[in-house]
């Protein structure tokens, strides 16, 4: 195998693994969660459906569907985050990234959320920051917009409880 | 010290509802309707919601547990219903802010209920605090606290006629102020 061969192979793997992390939730696919990824870095992208409305009047996405696709950025940043790194390391327990069988997630603590604008039936898109990766607690923030990103329709904080901590 | 029961929090004068009326749907709401989301009663600033089990809204494939989203869209449904029930003419709400604690998961199979309270409302800001559980509010699922902004009705003065016209298509059947809009 080439060089460009393996680096394409590390590719293919990754998008493989990202793509079962988020369709191993069934509530991801029931909104229609997806992923976008330019090396480690993830952009989520809930594509607009009618059944996102909360008010058919203005129209606009509910606040909670917008809320719940926050979240789901956040949880699918911290499993990546973790899977990234089980990846680099390679090994056996990279091979069952590989096979499909994913350590256990991080499980959500509180959320706040901010609404800014409202969501209009567009595609909406959110990226994640974790502010801090703590060994029991995670905490993070994630920007929610659609077409323009410096005008940005919600905003979440929120604190995770890392696997393997009680 | 006496500690606050969960309940405590939340007004619990609908315990004339029965707890398994089957209440409505939310028609008018197209996210309402994906979840079958149902509304029991909302009134006085006071309302009650629920979503039933479905396999696909499950957040953890190991346990089967609800999506915490499931909760979060409960809860801010819950507490929009609440403002919009306050006894107030009001052309629109909007959800500002919305916190949620999660206190334990969700039980697989089972039904999750939200009272929720409208426990302030101002000119333009309305505060709300919701509870999601199964069967005991004491023993919550989780906690919700939102803010959220008013649209005074335009014509302040035109009481009886607002009322009139506004339609229940947000599942508000059994709504004496029904929610026009609720706007997110």
């Amino acid at each position: 195998m080439t060089k460009s061969d393996a680096l394409a192979r590390r590719e293919t793997e990754r998008d493989a693994v990202l793509l079962a992390l988020t369709n191993q939730v069934p509530y991801n696919r029931f909104l229609g969660v997806q992923f976008d990824r330019l090396g480690d870095e993830l952009t989520a992208r809930l594509p607009y459906q009618e059944m996102h409305i909360g008010n058919p009047f203005l129209p606009a996405i509910h606040g909670g569907v917008t809320g719940a696709f926050l979240e789901i950025t956040a949880l699918t940043q911290l499993g990546w985050d973790m899977c990234w790194a089980i990846m680099e390391e390679g090994g056996d327990a990279a091979d069952d990234l590989f096979a499909g069988t994913f350590p256990a997630m991080p499980k959500t603590i509180d959320i706040t959320i901010d609404y800014l604008r409202s969501g209009r039936p567009r595609e909406t898109y959110a990226r994640a920051n974790v502010q801090k990766a703590g060994r029991r607690v995670a905490n993070l923030s994630v920007e929610a917009w659609q077409d323009n990103r410096d005008r940005p329709i919600a905003v979440l904080r929120g604190n995770f409880l890392m696997p393997g901590t009680s | 010290m006496t500690e606050n029961k969960p309940s405590d929090l939340v007004k619990l004068n609908l315990r004339d509802a029965p707890e398994d009326d089957e209440g409505v749907v939310m028609e008018g709401m197209p996210h309402g309707n994906a979840l079958g989301m149902r509304l029991h009663s909302s009134k006085d600033g006071v309302s009650r919601l629920s979503v039933p089990y479905n396999e696909m809204l499950v957040g953890d494939p190991e346990t089967g547990v609800l999506h915490g989203g499931v909760i979060t869209v409960l809860l801010d449904t819950a507490c929009g219903s609440a403002i919009m029930s306050y006894p107030r003419k009001m052309r629109a709400t909007a959800t500002l802010d919305l916190r949620i604690d999660y206190m334990r998961p969700a039980t697989k199979g089972e039904t999750v209920f939200a009272r929720a309270e409208c426990y302030r409302m101002t000119r333009s800001v309305g505060f709300a605090r919701a509870i999601a559980y199964h069967s005991n509010p004491d023993d919550p699922i989780a906690m919700g606290t939102g803010t959220f902004i008013i649209e005074p009705a335009k014509d302040d003065s035109a009481k009886d006629d607002a009322g009139k016209n506004g339609s229940a298509k947000n599942g508000s059947a059994k709504n004496e102020t029904a929610p026009k809009e609720q706007g997110e």
